[in-house]
Formats: structure tokens, sequence, C-alpha cells
């Protein structure tokens, strides 16, 4: 392993413990009194007319989706941007030209209104 | 005794166990922080019951939270019920350890430590979805969605805006960043001619959006959803939500103060007879303000003991600021309190930010993320790469 | 020794979460399987010294793909999907086809008992100047027109993605 990651390992799972151990120990400290009305998913007071678990509007893909494609478009530019200097100005153009291409899939995007939330 | 010190693994214990003993009690005076700053907008008190002008109300809070019945409700999927706010906080914890808070107080330094910290935010997007759909309430599912929607349409940005950064570093290690910004002599903010202030504004603005906060907090829109992806969480594991929201305030105003205002560099880190003015000066004159401010509240408080807590409170801010006063200990505390100074304005902001914004309606806020933040944050890397690569070349 | 820990670590993640992801029931619980899987995977590019890949692993896969599926998997309606058949009839000719598969490779395998050797595993060595510096000056100075391509990937991603979700356009 590269040098320098073993304590964040170690520091993860400190801190997927931290808070399990502090809900384990207080939980012999706190009260526990489960009756049926409490344990209802909250709805204002009236019982739940459905399960909540449905379905939903499309609109929340669309964006994942499009999520998705940006950020591996972001990722590929950290590369040129840590040999910025020495790729000069042909990592610029290449970039350049790589950014204008999912420009034109932005504009066709907007266009299309997919990224309209109506 | 001595080879104790020199152990390579002794810092970064010290510091990792401090970032998880302390980070609570960070969040705790942050909220304090914020409630009396909120307070102060609304003109109003805030806290004031609960010690010397409501020093410990978030402490009893945090008590209280740790007392109370942590309800699970019966048709939730259980497992991921529990499992949700645990992931949430330790991606928010983890993103801590890169931080650099001096030159030698950090947990641990990558190749690729920006990329960790982008990682982890990304991680922590699971555990708000999760936990919002493991609840099984109308609020909670479509809280978490919204959330999980929102988060990634200002993460693209927020990446953009890294980038823009990186291009001006030239390397993703977080000390190598602040190592770039003292050899260039300029916040990297400030660099050429200014045109890195876009991608610093697009970068604050999507750090509001991803820490959830105001005017960007829809998923916990009190007015339509309740509480949002955390309507169904009680006690302490609500309290768990809670701690890593802010914690990763924290981590994102630490990476907006080392990718763009210097890091744990003092002002103009260049001009070598700043030093003892601003190393010596500035601790001083904040903890000694703080400490006075302390000892004129004391003349108000209404029992004896509140006056007493407050003298003492004033008495160890004065202490701190003799202490500063030492040169071995300056030489490797200043750093850590430039730090804490940036990182203390930068939730000051955040909080002016919601004490002074309305909420976006949703509809809005995606406006705001795909059309308004997105292209901008293209253009800026693309107008950076060519005025930095002008500046280079000549 | 830390590394051999480590390697076992992240390999029985990985493939514990892949048993998983297949056999649950409950299509969140396959995802969260899938997302440990991969967090494995990611370990393993770290072991190997791949730091980039292993940051790209979380960013996109975990952070991005797997949010993508979680919301996909919450469009749709859980409970009905379900309480359907999870094998559907033509699993006799799925049988057939794997025991077919099965045969043909033990054939081969008795067949040229002895020819199959594995090369000696390379050891992952650091790169100079770092991973994500070296990977740079391959992906924009040698992998040029493949990089310019995975834009065109994209694109086209952009327009199948909004194609499908927005019928009436």
């Amino acid at each position: 392993m590269p040098e320098g990651y073993l304590p964040i390992f170690i520091f993860l799972i400190c801190a997927i413990l931290f808070p399990l151990v502090l809900l384990a120990i207080f939980r012999y400290l706190r009260p526990s009194l489960p009756i049926p009305v409490k344990l209802e998913a909250y709805e204002c007071g009236i019982r739940a007319a459905s399960n909540a678990r449905g379905r939903y509007t499309v609109r929340f893909y669309i964006v994942a989706i499009l999520f998705v494609v940006f950020d591996v478009e972001t990722i590929f530019l950290f590369p040129w941007a840590v040999r910025f200097r020495q790729l000069a100005w042909f990592g610029v153009a290449e970039v350049a030209v790589f950014l204008s291409i999912l420009i034109v899939g932005y504009i066709w995007a907007y266009k299309k209104g997919a990224l309209e939330w109506v | 005794m001595s080879e104790w010190f020199s152990q390579p693994w002794l810092i970064p214990l010290i510091v990792g166990a401090c970032i998880l003993l302390l980070s609570p009690l960070a969040v705790a005076f942050t909220v304090l922080l914020e409630r009396k700053v909120l307070a102060d907008m609304q003109a109003r008190l805030g806290p004031m019951r609960v010690g010397p002008q409501g020093l410990l109300q978030t402490i009893a809070d945090a008590v209280k939270l740790l007392m109370k019945e942590d309800t699970v409700p019966a048709e939730a999927n259980r497992i991921l019920f529990r499992l949700s706010p645990v992931v949430t906080f330790f991606t928010a914890a983890t993103a801590l350890t890169v931080i650099p808070f001096s030159g030698r107080f950090q947990v641990t330094d990558t190749n690729v430590a920006l990329l960790v910290i982008t990682a982890m935010s990304s991680v922590g997007i699971l555990g708000i979805i999760l936990g919002g759909w493991s609840s099984n309430s109308h609020y909670s599912l479509l809280g978490g969605l919204r959330s999980g929607a929102q988060l990634i349409s200002y993460e693209v940005a927020l990446g953009l805006s890294l980038v823009c950064g990186v291009m001006m570093a030239n390397t993703l290690s977080m000390q190598g960043i602040v190592q770039a910004q003292m050899e260039r002599g300029v916040w990297f903010a400030f660099d050429n001619f200014g045109l890195m202030l876009i991608p610093t504004m697009i970068f604050l603005i999507a750090s509001v959006a991803e820490t959830n906060r105001a005017p960007f907090d829809l998923p916990e829109a009190e007015s339509e959803l309740v509480a949002g992806f955390h309507t169904e969480y009680s006690g302490f594991r609500w309290g768990v939500y809670m701690l890593s929201e802010y914690i990763s305030m924290f981590a994102i105003g630490s990476v907006l103060v080392t990718l763009f205002f210097g890091g744990w560099l003092r002002p103009f880190p260049n001009v070598a007879w700043l030093e003892i003015p601003f190393n010596y000066g500035a601790p001083v004159v904040i903890f000694g303000g703080f400490g006075l401010l302390c000892f004129y509240l004391t003349r108000k408080q209404p029992i004896r003991g509140y006056a007493l807590g407050l003298a003492g409170v004033g008495a160890l801010l004065w202490v701190a600021a003799l202490v500063f006063l030492i040169p071995a200990f300056n030489r490797e505390a200043a750093p850590v309190f430039w730090w804490a100074l940036k990182l203390v304005t930068v939730l000051y902001l955040f909080i002016w930010l919601r004490g002074t914004f309305p909420r976006y309606r949703y509809d809005q806020l995606m406006n705001v993320g795909w059309k308004v933040l997105i292209p901008t944050a293209l253009g800026a890397i693309l107008l950076n790469a060519v005025v930095g690569m002008a500046r280079a070349a000549r | 020794m830390t590394e051999t820990v480590f390697f076992y670590c992240f390999a029985a993640l990985a493939v514990a979460g892949a048993i998983l992801t297949v056999t649950m029931r409950n299509a969140v619980h396959c995802a969260i399987s899938l997302i440990a899987s991969l967090g494995g995977v990611a370990g393993l590019y770290l072991m190997l010294h791949a730091e980039f890949l292993f940051a790209v692993q979380i960013v996109l896969y975990i952070g991005g793909i797997m949010v993508l599926f979680l919301f996909v998997i919450m469009l749709v309606n859980l409970e009905a999907a379900a309480r359907e058949r999870q094998f559907h009839r033509s699993w006799v000719g799925g049988l057939l086809c794997a025991g077919g598969t099965g045969a043909m490779l033990a054939w081969f395998w008795l067949r040229g008992a002895g020819t199959l050797r594995l090369p000696p595993a390379v050891q992952p060595t650091p790169r100079e100047g770092g991973n994500v510096e070296s990977l740079a000056m391959v992906l924009f100075r040698d992998y040029l027109v493949p990089f310019e391509l995975a834009s065109l990937l994209l694109l086209v991603a952009i327009v199948g993605g909004v194609m499908m979700a927005k019928k009436r356009i």
C-alpha cells in the first residue's frame, strides 16, 4: 500500500466505532418504552394512508444520470490539472476540445428541457 | 522518553484522537455560536440560561440527546436505519484526516488527499439517501431523494472549482497545495489577476449546498417536509446526523481555507518582517480581546457562580494569549491558530448566509446548480487555464 | 504483514459483497452489497499503488453510479418487484447453457492439464513522481485520441439518458 493510507484506514475504523460505542454505552442509561403508536411513521398525527415506498418522479433519475456523466468529466480533468504546467498549451487545447464536446451535450440537454425541474 | 517524542506515529495518533474526541465539542460550540449569531441578527438574546451567557447550553443539549429514547419505527428497515447515520458520520470525520492543521499537525498526507476528501463526501451522500429510505415515511423518503439530488447536483460544481485550484497548485496533496501558495506568495483565491475568485465563490456556494445549510436546506425544509430525511430519527441517532453535518462543515470549510485561502499560512506569507506582528500580535489581540469581553460581561451576570465562571473563562483566554508569546510555542501553534481563525471566519460566513437569505424553492435550487454554477465553473476552468498558461509562458 | 492482512480484508469484502449482491432478495440490500464489493476492489487498487484509480473507484462507482442505482431502485415500487418471481421460466435453458459451458471448460482443463501456467505475479512498484502525475502524462500524451473519444462517449450517455427519461421532447 502506498505511504500515508494506513492512518486513514485506522481512523476510519475508529470513526465507525465511535458513534456505535456511544450508542451502546448509553443504551443502559436511556429509557426504552416502545408503544405501537410511538413506532408509527410520522404523519402529522393521523395514520399513514399508504406505504411510503411508492413510485416517485423520474426527474431524480435524470439528475442522477447527468451527474454521473459530469462527474466522470470532472475526474478526467484532475490529472490534467496536476500536470497543467508540463502539458502547456497542448494540454489546454486538449481539454478545450474535451470540454467543448461536453458543452455541446450540455446545451442540447438544456434546450431539450432536461435541466428544468418542472 | 525522547525517543517516544520522535516516533513517526505519535503526531498522527494525537491529531487523530483530537479530531475524534474534540470535534463533538467543537460542534457543540459551533452550534452555540450559530444560535447566538442568529439571535443577534434577529435582535434577540439567544440561549442565556444554562451557564454564563448560555455558554453551556449545547453541552446540556448533548447530554439530553444521549439520554433520550431511541425509537426505531416499526415499519422501518432496522439494519439500514441504524447503519445510515454511522455512514454519514465516519465519512465526514475521515475527510478531516488529510486536512493540514499546520506543517506538522496532520494525521496523514497522501498523493491524492484532495480526492480522498471528495471520495468521502460522495460516500456520505449514501448515508442520507439510505437513512431517508429506510425510515419508511413519506417525508423521510422524499427528503432523502431531494437531498441526494441536491448533493449530487452541487458536487459537480464543487469538483469543477476544485480543478481550478489544483490547476494552480499542480498537486493533489494538501500540504503540497499550501506549499505552492507559499512559493507563489499569494493565496489562490486572489491569483490570476483575481480570476480565481470565480471558482472560490462557486466553491463557497456549492459547499453551503453540500452541507445542507440555509438557503439550500431543502432536504430538511421544516415548512414542507417536517425534518426531511431524519424525520424518524430521535435521540442520539439524530444527534449523529447533526454531528456529521457540522463535522462536514468543518471539513469542507477546511478545504476552502486550504485550497483558496492559504491553509495554515499567515496573511502575506512571503513578507518576512510581518512575521512578528502577525504571529504574535493577532493571537494576543484576539484572545486578549475576548478575555476582556468576558471580564466586562461578569458584571451583568445574574448569579455569583456565573460571574465567577465567566471570569475563569476570561482568565483562561488571557493565559492563552500569554502562552502565545513564548517563541517555541508560537512557532508550532501560530499556523494552527491561522487555520482555526480562517475556518471560524468561514463558519461565521455560513451562519451569516443562514441569517440573511430566505430558503430557495426546489426548482430554483436545481436551476442555480445546473444552469448557473456548472456553466460558470466550466467557463472559469477554461478562462483560468488560458490566463494561467499565458502567465506561465511569459 | 499489514499488506497481507489488508489484502485479505479487501479481497474478502469484494468477494462477499459480490456474492451477497446476487443472493439478497431486497434490491436495496443488493445495492449495499455491491457498494461493499466496489469498496473492496477500490482497496485492492490501492494495494497496487494505483491511488488515482482508488479515488476514482470510490467517487465514481460508489458516490456516482451507486447513487444512480439507488435512485432507480427507489423510483420503482419495490414491494411489487419483490413479490414477483425472481427466476422466470427460461431457467431450464439457462441451466443447460451453464452446464454446457462448464462441461466445455472442464474438458479443456482435463485435456490440457499442466499447460496452463499463470505468469509470475508482478510486484507493484511506486512510479517516480506519483501515480496521478504519471497517469496524466500517459493519458494526455500517448492516449490522446481515446481520451477525446471518451468525451464523445459521455455525450452519447447524456443523449441516451435524457431520451430514455423524457419521452415527449
